[in-house]
């Protein structure tokens, strides 16, 4: 019933993101008006895959994530990992202003996979019986590298640069610019794949390695895919905050923590979710639009401050 | 077969276990009991190679602990650990799947499906079967964690105080599932048991730790003496027998 | 006698302040040194006031890792800013006087952080509970106060960025004689208090059992806080870690949860940190601007210390 209420909302809001916008144009038109037609093509089929597959992936990142680390309220963007990434594509830009796109995201993979190593490390001895330690740390943490990537830019007068990767929206997304993105659906493929290794790896090590699962090597997979998934969005889009945390929390609420059977569904609701601000964020002060970051951060801090609330009563 | 050659093991210079040597043949229950902190459970941790060895040697079936590859050993030899905190939220039925995962690595068969219903029915645990783990008492979280380690259906079972949160019904029931499985099957269980009584009722031969050295070893009627359980325990408990087996008054 | 740590602080923050006053002067002198002038008076203001509200909120909080900016208060001032220019019309708002517009903002301020601390006062919550809803709570006020000003005014570029680090350079020379008189009136409140506040730092339960009126002290103490941190935040932007860097050097220093001591020690530290650090970076460094996000960095980093090494005990 739910499953079924999510899916019609996703498709609702395709629908949506597609007839949104500056630049109207009605279904009626896009079958017999080739301009409309170019727009469709060009702007509004790019821009609402892109936010479904960001949507999508960081939640599956934020997913992943929570089950390395093994705490519920961690993701991506509060443990350093994205700001570590945009670290990466300001230091290619710097060092290397003719890279491609695609040398700069991988770039941006390395740094981010040595920021959240480093961020793990960390929390993996951090005493587990304090849970809302790990994601306080996180949150400082990115927020220390973000103010290296700040004085980076004041100093180099890249601001402008830098507000494009912190800040995420889909406004610049048009037919060429996105393409990469399809990078994170593969990402979320993989982790599906491998999604009952990283189930095991969420009982902890002790478990792991008496099921004789490769312990460190999934660790190491896992780390992979959430760098990859993030940086990729940071470079394409920019930083959204709170997808991998609300998301995951709220499917696994209602459907448990089987990464084989949820991550579909966290992928579905994170595309929503992501979809729904970026379509809010076009409609709030039409024809202008508000970034989806700050969209999202007002929605998402809203229903993580609701998690966090209902988990202190519960406990 | 288990054997355990010399092994020695501290932590920042503090002595843990002191030169231990075991071998512990294939088939029945040995029970291994002593006061807390005797190194039962860094003994156990060592057998299955959640800790690293410091000195010494353990074979499993003639495989060297440590240099066997881990899904190897994962299908001759299955833990459950004292401290069994889950915090995933997942239903019993798929917790106990996973007990399955060393032999189907996530693409369960119709063969894995089957053994998780036997344990599901041999732990009274169908009615639980679709609750979340999160959402069980203490016991009944113990069972579902037991049930798991039974489904992995290795040779070797280390169960270490697996009676924990169990009441007295559900504890021997227990102790009886884990009889029939061993004799039925062929199997061998290395337990942490904390009841004397339950090792004496149920144990084909007890190891008694203490301060990281074997201190007794044999059948129960050979390691339950008034001497070695003062030894072990640092007080004198009178023994009795019932039907051939001995009963300690640990209480009184 | 008053404590040598103490003097010797003096010392280093008075030779702060000179070498701010006279390094690099060049060209007209007069109006230079004016315009100095009125940039120390500023900084100092904001140096005190910074160091007073966070040693008094961990005070009240009995807890030495709280700050006010960490539970999001510098952030609910931007955020009441933005919120009265959104009622009020951008034209409405920029006829008030500035003294007005400021006291608006300040009573907003109180009324905002009021609703937010006192429950916070009131249930005996999970410490890091706490501070990670404080620091989602400064999130939350960040990104609606970005959300108002797009809705305001959709061109506006990256509101967000430039607002969530301090600048130090473009001062509001209008709140000087207003934040002057906030600031020195707190401190002086504050100076009055300085034994009751070494009592409410024991804890609530311990200092209502030394005869302390907790409610009224309470409140009066979070009063204070608001308003210093609404001189602050007016006067340069949001400072995240600026003030946990401070109070707790000044803490390390002086080794003492005394007020007598500790309150000076934490301004003067702040004093040679902000005053210190701006001509470091304007004469040396280059780029003064950039002394907000090198003060979060270092607070920052601070604040993972503190965190660590108070979960190893
Ligand atoms: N990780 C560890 N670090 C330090 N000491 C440990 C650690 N694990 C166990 N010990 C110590 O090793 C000894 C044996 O512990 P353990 O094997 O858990 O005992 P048992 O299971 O028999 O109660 C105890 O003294 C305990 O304090
Ligand atoms: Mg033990």
């Amino acid at each position: 019933m739910v499953k079924l209420a999510a899916c019609a909302a996703f498709v609702m809001l395709v629908i949506l993101s597609i007839f949104i916008g500056a630049g109207e144009f009605s279904p009626w038109q896009a079958i017999h008006d080739p301009a409309a037609l170019q727009l469709f093509f060009a702007s509004r089929l790019p821009r609402t895959i892109a936010a479904a597959l960001t949507g999508a992936a960081l939640s599956i990142a934020g997913l992943i994530m929570q089950a390395l680390v093994r705490n519920r309220f961690v993701e991506p963007s509060t443990a350093g990992t994205a700001q570590s990434a945009a670290l990466g594509i300001l230091i290619m830009t710097l060092v290397f202003p003719a890279a491609s796109l695609a040398m700069k995201t991988l770039f941006a993979s390395i740094l981010a996979l040595l920021g959240t190593s480093i961020f793990m490390m960390t929390a993996h001895r951090l005493p587990p019986a304090q849970p809302y330690l790990v994601p306080l740390f996180g949150l400082v943490y990115g927020g220390v590298i973000g103010a290296v990537v700040t004085f980076i830019g004041w100093q180099t007068e890249l601001l402008q640069f830098i507000d494009i990767w912190t800040n995420g929206e889909f406004s610049g997304v048009v037919r060429g610019r996105y393409e990469l993105l399809w990078g994170t659906a593969l990402m979320a493929a993989i982790a599906w794949w491998i999604a009952d290794r990283l189930t095991v790896l969420s009982l902890g090590r002790d478990v792991s390695i008496g099921l004789g699962l490769s312990y460190q090597r999934t660790l190491q997979l896992g780390l992979v895919i959430v760098s990859v998934i993030s940086a990729l969005t940071v470079v394409i889009v920019g930083i959204i905050p709170f997808v991998g945390l609300v998301v995951p929390n709220l499917v696994s609420r209602m459907l448990g923590d089987n990464l084989r059977g949820t991550i579909p569904w966290v992928g579905l609701s994170g595309a929503t979710l992501v979809l729904g601000c970026d379509v809010l964020g076009r409609l709030l002060r039409y024809p202008y639009e508000i970034p989806v970051a700050t969209v999202m951060g007002v929605v998402g801090a809203i229903l993580f401050l609701r998690l966090m609330f209902t988990r202190a009563t519960h406990a | 077969m288990i054997r355990i050659e010399n092994v020695s093991l501290s932590h920042r210079d503090m002595p843990i276990l002191h030169d231990i040597t075991l071998s512990l043949e294939k088939g029945g229950i040995t029970a291994l009991v002593g006061p807390n902190g005797a190194g039962k459970s860094s003994l156990l941790s060592l057998i299955a190679r959640l800790q690293p060895l410091q000195t010494g040697r353990i074979l499993v079936d003639g495989l060297p602990v440590g240099s066997t590859p881990s899904r190897l050993l994962a299908q001759r030899l299955a833990i459950l650990r004292q401290d069994g905190a889950v915090a995933s939220r997942l239903t019993v039925r798929e917790l106990i799947g996973f007990g399955r995962f060393p032999h189907h690595q996530g693409r369960a068969g119709a063969a894995d499906i089957a053994l998780v219903e036997a344990a599901l029915e041999q732990f009274e645990l169908q009615a639980l079967a679709e609750r979340f783990i999160d959402t069980l008492s203490g016991g009944q979280r113990q069972r579902a964690l037991v049930a798991m380690t039974f489904c992995q259906g290795t040779d070797y079972m280390l169960l270490d105080e697996p009676l924990n949160n169990l009441d007295m019904f559900h504890a021997r029931q227990l102790m009886r599932s884990l009889r029939s499985i061993v004799d039925e099957r062929q199997r061998t269980a290395i337990v942490v048991l904390h009841d004397i009584n339950q090792a004496a009722a149920h144990a084909d031969r007890i190891v008694a730790l203490r301060d990281g050295k074997v201190i007794a070893d044999g059948t129960p009627n050979e390691v339950l003496t008034e001497d070695n359980l003062e030894l072990v325990f640092g007080y004198r408990m009178q023994i009795m027998q019932i039907a051939g087996r001995p009963l300690v008054l640990q209480h009184l | 006698m008053p404590d040598r740590r103490l003097i010797i602080l003096a010392a280093i923050a008075l030779a702060a302040v000179i070498a701010f006053m006279t390094v690099d002067l060049r060209g007209n002198v007069a109006f230079v040194l004016h315009l100095r002038g009125l940039k120390l008076l500023a900084l100092l203001q904001v140096a005190v006031a910074i160091a007073m509200s966070t040693v008094l909120f961990q005070t009240v909080t009995a807890n030495r890792i709280l700050t006010p900016s960490i539970m999001g208060l510098d952030a609910l001032y931007l955020f009441g800013q933005t919120a009265l220019v959104f009622t009020l019309g951008s034209l409405g708002y920029a006829s008030l006087d500035g003294g007005l517009k400021f006291a608006a903002e300040v009573l907003l301020m109180i009324a905002l952080a009021m609703g937010l601390l006192w429950p916070l006062l009131r249930t005996r919550m999970d410490m890091n509970l706490m501070l990670l809803m404080g620091v989602t709570l400064g999130l939350l006020f960040r990104s609606l106060s970005a959300l108002l000003s797009r809705l305001l005014d959709p061109n506006a570029f990256s509101v967000v960025q430039m607002a969530s680090f301090a600048n130090f350079n473009t001062l509001r020379a209008d709140l000087t004689i207003l934040g002057t008189i906030a600031t020195l009136g707190a401190a002086l409140l504050c100076w009055r208090a300085r034994h009751t506040l070494d009592i409410v730092g024991l804890g609530r339960e311990t200092a209502i059992g030394l005869g302390i009126h907790w409610t009224r002290t309470a409140t009066g103490m979070l009063l204070l806080v608001a308003i210093l941190v609404a001189v602050s935040t007016a006067l340069v932007g949001p400072v995240a870690f600026f003030g946990l860097l401070v109070a707790a050097l000044a803490e390390r220093l002086m080794q003492t949860q005394r007020h007598a001591l500790l309150l000076p020690a934490a301004a003067l530290v702040a004093i040679i940190v902000l005053v210190g650090g701006q001509t470091l970076l304007q004469h040396g460094l280059g780029g003064a601007s950039t002394l907000g996000v090198v003060i979060e960095f270092a607070g920052g980093l601070v604040f993972l210390a503190l965190l660590i090494l108070r979960s190893r005990t």
